[in-house]
C-alpha cells in the first residue's frame, strides 16, 4: 500500500488562492481530522466542502475542500484538494499540519509518477504532465497541453502509416514471392519514401529542438572584452522587461544571472568574466570559463564598442564565435560611430543604444527572428516538447539515413526494410503502440494472397 | 504394455515427437486412427516456401525427420527470393504424397523404442493433475510417463461442402469426438478453427497449352544438411500457373449463398491467410483475376492439386467454377474442395516447453496449438518430444529463444499472444530475420541437436569441421591483402569494379556489392566448399546488418535472462494494472522478456515488475 503524500500544488506567494493536495489511501481521514465542517469521510465523492482547518486549538484558514475517491482521480488514490487563501505563512501551516498528522510531503512530480504506476496515464502522457508542471510560459504550457490531446500522437502516426503500407507491401513480396500480381517493392518507390520521410522527421527533429527553447529557455551568454556595455544591455533587459528575476544558483548549473521573459519566449542570461587575452593565471581561468560556456548556450551576444575600430580583444572573440551564429552588437554611446555593419562578416549584427528606452529592440527583434519566436503564436503544437521523444526522433532520422545509405549501396530490398521497421518501431515507442501485428493486419487487408 | 511416452496422432507433429523420444531411447508408442494416413499430406503437396522452408533447416539442424524424408520423395526443388538479400531466401519442395507417406512409415517401423497401433484416444489418464497415460474408444488402457497430442484436424472434425456438414476427418476418416470435450472438462478453454482445401483435377483431362510453367531450380539443393544427393533437375516436375476470370468470379458471386462460409454453415475461425477464393472475390471485388496454380501430388496417381482455389462451394458449383478455367474447360474434378472444422485448445494454456500448464506431463503439438502447416506442426512436434524426453530425465527443457530460430519464434508466439485464427509463420513475425537464415539453421541449432542427443557424434564432428572451415576462411580473407599493382587492377577492370588506388584484404573487398566469393579465386587460392564460400560472403557482405541485428537481440535478451520465478503471486504486487494483472497470472510467462509480449502488458507494468524481481532479489 502507498503511503499517503501531500504537497503545494500551487506556487507559493503568487495568486489569491493556494491548493494543497493529498494523495493516498489516508488523504480522506487524514484531512478530516484537521476539518472544521462536515464529516468528509461521509461526503459524496468529487465534492466541494466548505469548512476551515483546524490544528486543535484554532482555526488556520476559511478553505474548500475537494473530495475525491479512487478511482476515478488523476492518481486513481483517493485525493483531497484544499484550497486555501494564498499568503505563504497559512499555505505552510496547512501544509505542515497535515505532515504532522502523518502525510508525506510528496517528491517532485510524485502525484504523475503515482498516475503513471496507477496505470492512470501512459509514458507519453506522464512526460506530458511533467512538462506542464515544469512549464514556465504559456508558450510551453500550450505545448505540453498539446500532447496529451493527442496531436502530436495523430502528426507522428502520419509518419508511421507513411511506412506501414511499404513495409506490409515488401513482406508481401517475400512471404508471396511467387503472386506475380503484386508488384514487387522497387527501390525508386523506396527512396521516394525514404527522402519524403526523412524530410519530414528532420523538420521535426529541427522544430523540435527549437521548441525545446521554448520550455528550458534561451540560454544566453553576453560576452564582450571589458567595459564595452555588456551590463547596459544586461541591465535593459533586465529593468525593461521586470520580469521574474531569478537567481538561481546550483552546483551543476550554470551561474545565471537573471531570467526574463519576453512575447513569451525565456531568455535565461549567463554572467560572464570579460574575455580577454592575458597571462595572468588567474584571470586565464575566468576567461577559458567564458569561453567554455560558449558551447553549452543557445544564444551569443558579443558586445562590441561602435566608437571603437576593433580591438586585438575583439578579433580574439569574435574568432572564438565565428562558428556558433552569433548575435553581434554594436553598442553605441553617443559617439560618433567608427564600426559599422560591412566591416563586420557575421550574419547577425544589429545596433543598440542603451541610453534610449528602446534602445534595445533591435537586438530584440533580431532574437526573435532567430528563433522563429513569432511561430509559436501559431497552433502548430505537433513537436516533440521532451528529450525522450526527442532522441528518439533523432534515432528514427538515423535509422532512416541508414536505410538511405543501404539503398545507395544498391542493398536488397528486404535488408533496407529492416532499416524502415526499426524507424516504424522506433516511431511507435514515442506514440505507444508498437506491436507486429499491426503490420500483419495492413498485410492481409490489403493483399490478397493465401494457398 | 507399458509406455514411456505415447503420441496421439500420426500427423507431421506426431511424427516428430514420436521419433524424437525414440531415439532418445524412451520406449514410445504412436497412436494413430489409421496406419495408412501416418505422414499423410491432406492439402497441398508441397513443403518449406519462406519461413517455413527454413523451420525445416531448423528441424533437421536439431535432429528432426522432416528435411530427410523430403529430400526422399521430392519432385521439384525451388529457392525462393533469389534475387532479394540472404535473410529471406527460402527452399519449398513440391513432395510426392505417396513416396513421402512410404518412406516416413519406414523410418517409423525401421525405429527401435517405437511402436505403433490404430487406435483412437477417448480420455486420458489423469491422477493428481499428472497424465499417466490414454484410454482408447474401445476401453483399452495404456499407461505411460508422458502423453503428447498431435491430434491435427481430428478433433471433433466437421467437413464442410456447401450446407453440407459431415462429422469426419480428411479422406473420410473418423473423426476424434471424446477427447475434445474431454479436454474442455480439465479446464482447457476450446477454440473452433477452420482450414480448407482446394479441388483435384485429373491430369489427363488438362489442356497445358494454356497454362505457363512453373519450373524448379536447376542448382543441385537438398532440405537436409546430411544428404549430398539432390533429384536432378532433369527429373523434376512443372508446375503450372494459370488465372481466374470475370466467368469465375460471376459464378461464385452468383452461388455465394450456397457456400458453407456465406451460406452460415460454418462456426469455426479461418485462417487470414488463407482465404477461400469466395473469400478472395468478396473482400478484393476490384480484382479482376486471382492467380492459381497447378502442382503435381504424385508420380503414383493422376491427381493436381489446384493451389488458391480452396472453396466450400457445392460440388455442382466447384464443376462449374473450374471449367471457367483457362486450360480447364474440360477437366475433371478427382477429389472436391471441402472446408473442415476441428478443436483446438487456448495455446497460452502451454507452456513454452510445449508442457500444457494444467495437466503435468501432457504436451500438445501442431494443429492443436492452433497453427497450420505441416512445417509448424513438426517443428512443434519435435520441440514436444524433445522436452518430455527430457524431463523424464530430469534434463532442463529445450526453449529456443527468438533470436536463434523460427521454431523458437513460432512457440513464443502460441504461449504468449495465443491465436484468433490458424497461425502460419511468416518472415515477418520475427524480428531478427537476418539472424534467421536458410543458410546458417545448423550453426544455429546443431549444438543443440548433439546436445540432446538426436546428433550423432560422427555428424556432429563433421559440422565441427564446417564450422572450423569457415572460421578459417574468414581469417585468411582478412589477412589476404592485394597491393595496386597493374595486373591486380586489369583483373578488378575485368570484374567490372574499381582498380585499386591502396592495398585492401580480400575481406574489404568482398563487400564491394558487384563482387562474390567466387570473384576473389582470382587473387587466392579458396578451396573450400561452396556452401562454407556462400556462408562466409553472407557474414562479410551484410555484416554490418546483422551486428545491427545481434545488437537489437542482445538488448531483447538481456530482459529473457530475467527469469520470472513459478509461484509468482500478482495480486502481491502492488501498482500493476489490473488487466495486466489478469492477463500475466493467465499466461505466467518465465521471463521478464515473455512477459513484455504480451499484449495489454504497458511497458510501466514491466517496469514494476522488474523492480519487484529485484526486491524480491530474483
Amino acid at each position: 500500500m502507498q503511503d499517503t503524500i501531500v504537497a503545494i500544488s500551487t506556487k507559493l506567494g503568487v495568486g489569491a488562492i493556494s491548493i494543497v493536495r493529498v494523495s493516498g489511501a489516508h488523504a480522506i481521514s487524514l484531512v478530516n481530522k484537521v476539518f472544521r465542517g462536515k464529516d468528509l469521510t461521509k461526503v459524496k465523492t468529487h465534492t466541494i466542502n466548505y469548512g476551515f482547518i483546524n490544528n486543535g486549538k484554532e482555526d488556520l484558514d476559511e478553505v474548500l475542500v475537494t473530495v475525491m475517491r479512487a478511482p476515478k482521480t488523476f492518481t486513481r488514490e483517493d485525493v483531497v484538494e484544499i484550497n486555501c487563501h494564498g499568503g505563504i505563512a497559512t499555505t505552510l501551516s496547512i501544509f505542515e499540519l497535515l505532515i504532522e498528522q502523518g502525510a508525506r510531503k510528496a517528491d517532485r512530480g510524485e502525484f504523475t509518477k503515482r498516475a503513471f504506476l496507477n496505470g492512470r496515464i501512459d509514458l507519453t502522457q506522464a512526460e506530458s504532465v511533467m512538462d506542464l508542471i515544469e512549464s514556465k510560459t504559456e508558450s510551453s504550457r500550450k505545448v505540453a497541453l498539446s500532447s496529451l490531446e493527442g496531436s502530436l500522437k495523430k502528426y507522428i502516426q502520419s509518419f508511421r502509416n507513411k511506412l506501414k503500407h511499404v513495409l506490409a507491401n515488401i513482406e508481401v513480396n517475400i512471404d508471396y514471392p511467387e503472386y506475380y500480381d503484386i508488384e514487387e517493392v522497387t527501390k525508386e518507390e523506396l527512396k521516394e519514401v525514404i527522402t519524403d520521410l526523412e524530410k519530414d522527421l528532420q523538420n521535426l527533429v529541427k522544430k523540435s529542438e527549437e521548441r525545446q527553447i521554448i520550455k528550458n529557455g534561451i540560454k544566453t551568454i553576453i560576452i564582450g572584452r571589458p567595459n564595452v556595455g555588456k551590463s547596459s544591455i544586461l541591465n535593459r533587459f533586465l529593468k525593461e522587461d521586470k520580469a521574474i528575476v531569478t537567481d538561481i544558483e546550483g552546483t551543476t548549473r550554470d551561474i545565471v544571472e537573471g531570467s526574463i521573459i519576453f512575447d513569451g519566449i525565456e531568455l535565461s542570461l549567463i554572467d560572464t568574466a570579460g574575455i580577454r587575452e592575458t597571462d595572468n593565471l588567474a584571470e586565464k581561468i575566468g576567461v577559458e570559463k567564458s569561453l567554455s560556456l560558449i558551447d553549452k548556450a543557445n544564444l551569443i551576444i558579443v558586445v562590441l564598442n561602435s566608437s571603437e575600430e576593433l580591438t586585438e580583444n575583439d578579433k580574439f572573440i569574435l574568432d572564438k564565435v565565428k562558428d556558433k551564429n552569433p548575435i553581434i552588437v554594436l553598442n553605441k554611446n553617443d559617439l560618433k560611430p567608427k564600426l559599422t555593419k560591412d566591416k563586420l562578416d557575421f550574419k547577425h549584427v544589429v545596433s543598440t543604444n542603451t541610453n534610449t528606452l528602446n534602445g534595445i529592440d533591435s537586438l530584440k527583434e533580431e532574437i526573435k527572428n532567430m528563433f522563429k519566436l513569432s511561430e509559436i503564436k501559431e497552433d502548430d503544437y505537433t513537436y516533440l516538447a521532451n528529450e525522450r521523444q526527442l532522441s528518439l526522433a533523432k534515432q528514427a532520422l538515423k535509422s532512416l539515413q541508414d536505410a538511405k545509405v543501404s539503398l545507395e549501396k544498391d542493398a536488397p530490398v528486404d535488408i533496407i526494410e529492416v532499416d524502415l521497421k526499426e524507424v516504424f518501431e522506433i516511431l511507435g515507442s514515442i506514440t505507444g503502440e508498437n506491436y507486429s501485428e499491426e503490420l500483419l493486419d495492413e498485410l492481409f487487408a490489403n493483399f490478397c494472397v493465401g494457398k | 504394455m507399458n509406455y514411456e511416452i505415447i503420441v496421439v496422432g500420426g500427423g507431421h507433429a506426431g511424427i516428430e515427437a514420436c521419433l524424437a523420444s525414440a531415439r532418445l531411447n524412451h520406449k514410445t508408442l504412436l497412436v494413430t486412427g489409421n496406419i495408412d494416413n501416418i505422414a499423410d499430406m491432406p492439402c497441398n503437396p508441397s513443403i518449406g516456401g519462406p519461413a517455413k522452408g527454413i523451420v525445416v533447416r531448423e528441424i533437421d539442424a536439431l535432429g528432426g525427420e522432416m528435411a530427410k524424408n523430403t529430400d526422399k520423395s521430392s519432385l521439384q526443388m525451388k529457392m525462393l527470393n533469389t534475387k532479394k538479400g540472404p535473410a529471406v531466401r527460402a527452399l519449398r519442395a513440391q513432395a510426392d504424397k505417396v513416396i513421402y507417406k512410404k518412406e516416413m512409415l519406414k523410418t517409423l517401423q525401421n525405429q527401435e523404442n517405437l511402436d505403433i497401433k490404430e487406435g483412437l484416444v477417448k480420455e486420458l489418464i489423469i491422477k493428481d493433475n499428472k497424465v499417466g497415460g490414454v484410454v482408447l474408444e474401445d476401453g483399452e488402457q495404456i499407461e505411460s510417463k508422458a502423453v503428447i497430442l498431435t491430434t491435427g484436424t481430428y478433433l471433433k472434425g466437421t467437413i464442410l461442402v456447401g450446407d453440407k456438414k459431415t462429422k469426419g476427418g480428411p479422406h473420410g476418416e473418423k473423426a476424434s469426438n471424446y477427447l475434445s470435450p474431454f479436454l474442455k472438462k480439465l479446464g482447457f478453454n476450446i477454440l473452433r478453427l477452420k482450414t480448407g482445401t482446394p479441388p483435384r483435377i485429373e491430369k489427363s483431362s488438362v489442356d497445358f497449352s494454356k497454362m505457363q510453367k512453373e519450373l524448379g531450380s536447376s542448382e543441385d539443393i537438398t532440405f537436409s544438411y546430411d544428404n549430398t544427393t539432390a533429384l536432378a533437375y532433369k527429373y523434376q516436375l512443372p508446375c503450372y500457373l494459370i488465372y481466374t476470370n470475370e466467368t469465375t468470379h460471376q459464378i461464385i458471386k452468383d452461388h455465394l449463398n450456397e457456400s458453407s462460409m456465406y451460406g452460415g454453415y460454418v462456426e469455426g475461425v479461418g485462417p487470414r491467410y488463407c482465404p477461400s477464393i469466395e473469400d478472395k472475390v468478396v473482400r478484393f471485388s476490384d480484382k479482376e483475376r486471382h492467380q492459381l496454380f497447378l502442382e503435381p501430388e504424385s508420380i503414383y496417381y493422376d491427381d493436381l492439386y489446384l493451389q488458391g482455389f480452396s472453396t466450400s462451394m457445392p460440388h455442382y458449383v466447384q464443376e462449374q467454377m473450374v471449367h471457367s478455367l483457362a486450360g480447364l474447360e474440360n477437366a475433371k474434378i478427382l477429389k472436391y474442395a471441402y472446408a473442415i472444422e476441428y478443436d483446438a485448445i487456448d495455446s497460452r494454456q502451454v507452456k513454452p516447453t510445449l508442457e500444457t500448464k494444467i495437466i503435468e506431463n501432457l504436451y500438445t503439438a501442431g494443429q492443436i496449438n492452433g497453427t497450420s502447416g505441416y512445417e509448424e506442426a513438426a517443428g512443434q512436434g519435435l520441440i514436444a518430444g524433445i522436452n518430455a524426453s527430457l524431463k523424464l530425465e530430469n534434463k532442463s527443457p529445450l526453449i529456443l529463444k527468438r533470436n536463434e530460430s523460427y521454431i523458437g519464434v513460432l512457440i513464443d508466439d502460441l504461449v504468449t499472444k495465443g491465436v484468433k485464427d490458424p497461425y502460419r509463420l511468416l518472415t515477418s513475425r520475427a524480428e531478427y530475420r537476418l539472424l534467421l537464415r536458410d543458410d546458417n539453421a545448423n550453426l544455429r541449432l546443431r549444438e543443440y541437436g548433439h546436445k540432446i542427443g538426436l546428433i550423432k557424434d560422427a555428424i556432429y564432428d563433421k559440422f565441427l569441421k564446417k564450422k572450423q572451415d569457415i572460421e578459417e576462411l574468414t581469417n585468411l580473407l582478412k589477412e589476404t591483402k592485394i597491393t595496386p599493382k597493374k595486373e591486380i587492377n586489369d583483373i578488378l577492370i575485368k570484374l567490372n569494379t574499381s582498380p585499386l588506388k591502396d592495398s585492401i584484404t580480400l575481406y574489404d573487398l568482398l563487400k564491394r556489392p558487384e563482387l562474390s566469393i567466387e570473384d576473389l579465386i582470382n587473387f587466392k587460392e579458396l578451396n573450400y566448399n561452396k556452401e562454407e564460400l556462400k556462408e562466409v560472403e553472407i557474414n562479410i557482405k551484410y555484416e554490418g546488418y546483422i551486428k545491427k541485428s545481434m545488437d537489437e537481440a542482445k538488448k531483447m535478451l538481456e530482459l529473457e535472462d530475467k527469469a520470472i520465478p513459478e509461484d509468482i503471486n500478482y495480486q502481491d504486487i502492488p501498482n500493476i494494472a489490473s488487466e495486466a494483472k489478469e492477463k500475466l497470472e493467465s499466461i505466467r510467462p518465465i521471463t521478464l522478456g515473455q512477459a513484455s509480449r504480451i499484449s495489454g502488458v504497458n511497458p510501466a507494468d514491466i517496469a514494476i515488475l522488474s523492480v519487484y524481481l529485484k526486491k524480491r532479489g530474483i
